[in-house]
């Protein structure tokens, strides 16, 4: 069966540490951050950690920064370009999946937690392991494909029309919040591709310049592949970019259809 | 099987060429459904009483009988369809989950067929 409760050994222990910083804030913020080292044999904690907000950024991420450079040096977590476009600091925070940069604190109400994407193996606190992602992203082969051979020194043309159709699809940054909060994707993520990887796929599909999409849908004409999708839509909820994978995984089953038709 | 590196793992054995299909046939199905059990609901309602004498009665004009056995077909193929995704979603054991569809699969005929027979009985006035 599909596992629904935590394994043992994720569990969350009560030997979180708390570190009570910033005396005489007038704007006291605790953050409750999963912790877990694979060095020791421990089971996660929560940590906490009690910043003043008249010294921090505005954004989670600037607080998790503050947090790992003046109070607990080992907090580890991805971050790069700090403003939503890298797709890095994706985290779980207050119940949601989103990118710690593009999240304020202030719209947090009462303490911050903040555990790493649901239903991924852990490699280090806040920090997923995504080979298995990347490689379902590679999976779908996600570039352009052609049988025409490319025209010499000139670019494939695209009408302005066609390039609109990319428009809610390449701005897609990989950042798996939508995939990881998907409860089909929980369950199934050996074989189903998820919102993330079908939206990517989609981009392919959408392309005029492509002339695989025959083989493109091919790949994806699977019970697992694609079709685990039951349009919960957590995606298009979660997803940071306000894209809506659910809508392109849509579009894919019409294609789908539209052939056997 | 490639399963020696992660690109190998998730091509797996391939696609399995359907899903489409099933997938269709859960939509039309669910159309029927949605028009047949309709039917149903108001033929109900609008008959005077519901007494055997006044349900035989009815099942026994082909207007009633024939759209009742539509409904029944769609109903039960619409049931075997979306319980084997519900298993599909959630029993990951192989032989529990081949178990799990080959009975779905009797249990569903097995039933579809004898509520078919049921109406066709009134409707053939054997009772």
């Amino acid at each position: 069966m599909a596992e629904f409760a935590l394994p043992k050994n994720s569990k969350i222990n009560g030997n979180g540490i708390k570190h009570a910083v910033a005396p005489g804030a007038k704007r006291a913020k605790t953050f409750r951050i999963y912790r877990w080292d694979p060095d020791t044999a421990e089971n996660p904690r929560f940590d906490s950690y009690t910043i003043d907000l008249d010294q921090t950024g505005p954004m989670v991420l600037d607080a998790l920064i503050k947090i790992k450079s003046e109070i607990d040096p080992t907090l580890t977590f991805r971050r790069s370009c700090r403003e939503g476009i890298c797709g890095s600091c994706s985290m779980n925070i207050d119940g949601t999946n989103t990118l710690a940069c593009t999240q304020a604190i202030d719209d947090v109400k009462g303490d911050v937690q903040i555990t790493p994407l649901p239903h991924m193996d852990v490699v280090k606190d806040l920090v997923p392991d995504f080979t298995h992602f990347y490689a379902q992203y590679a999976s779908i082969k996600p570039w352009l494909q052609t049988v025409t051979p490319s025209p010499s020194l000139k670019e494939r043309i695209q009408s302005p029309e066609d390039r609109e159709k990319l428009d809610g699809l390449y701005e897609c940054i990989l950042c798996a919040c939508c995939s990881t909060s998907c409860p089909s994707y929980w369950w199934n993520n050996d074989k189903f591709l998820g919102p993330a990887i079908l939206l990517q796929a989609y981009r392919w599909l959408a392309d005029s310049r492509d002339e695989m999409t025959g083989e493109r849908l091919d790949e994806l004409e699977d019970p697992f592949r694609l079709y685990r999708c039951h349009t919960i839509m957590n995606c298009s909820n979660v997803c940071p970019k306000g894209l809506n994978p659910a809508e392109a995984i849509g579009e894919i089953k019409k294609m789908m259809v539209e052939r056997q038709l | 099987m490639g399963t020696g590196t992660q690109l190998g793992r998730v091509r797996g054995l391939g696609t399995a060429k359907s899903g489409t299909d099933h997938w269709w046939k859960q939509r039309i199905t669910a159309i029927s459904n949605l028009g047949l059990v309709l039917w149903f609901v108001i033929s109900l309602v609008r008959l005077p009483d519901l007494t055997y004498a006044t349900i035989v009665a009815w099942l026994q004009q082909p207007i009633a009988a024939v759209p009742l056995v539509l409904m029944i077909v769609s109903v039960f193929y619409h049931f075997r369809l979306g319980s084997q995704v519900l298993i599909e979603d959630y029993v990951h054991h192989e032989g529990n989950k081949v178990l799990a569809v080959l009975l779905l699969n009797f249990f569903a005929l097995a039933l579809g067929f004898t509520a078919v027979f049921s109406v066709l009985k009134i409707a053939f006035g054997a009772v």
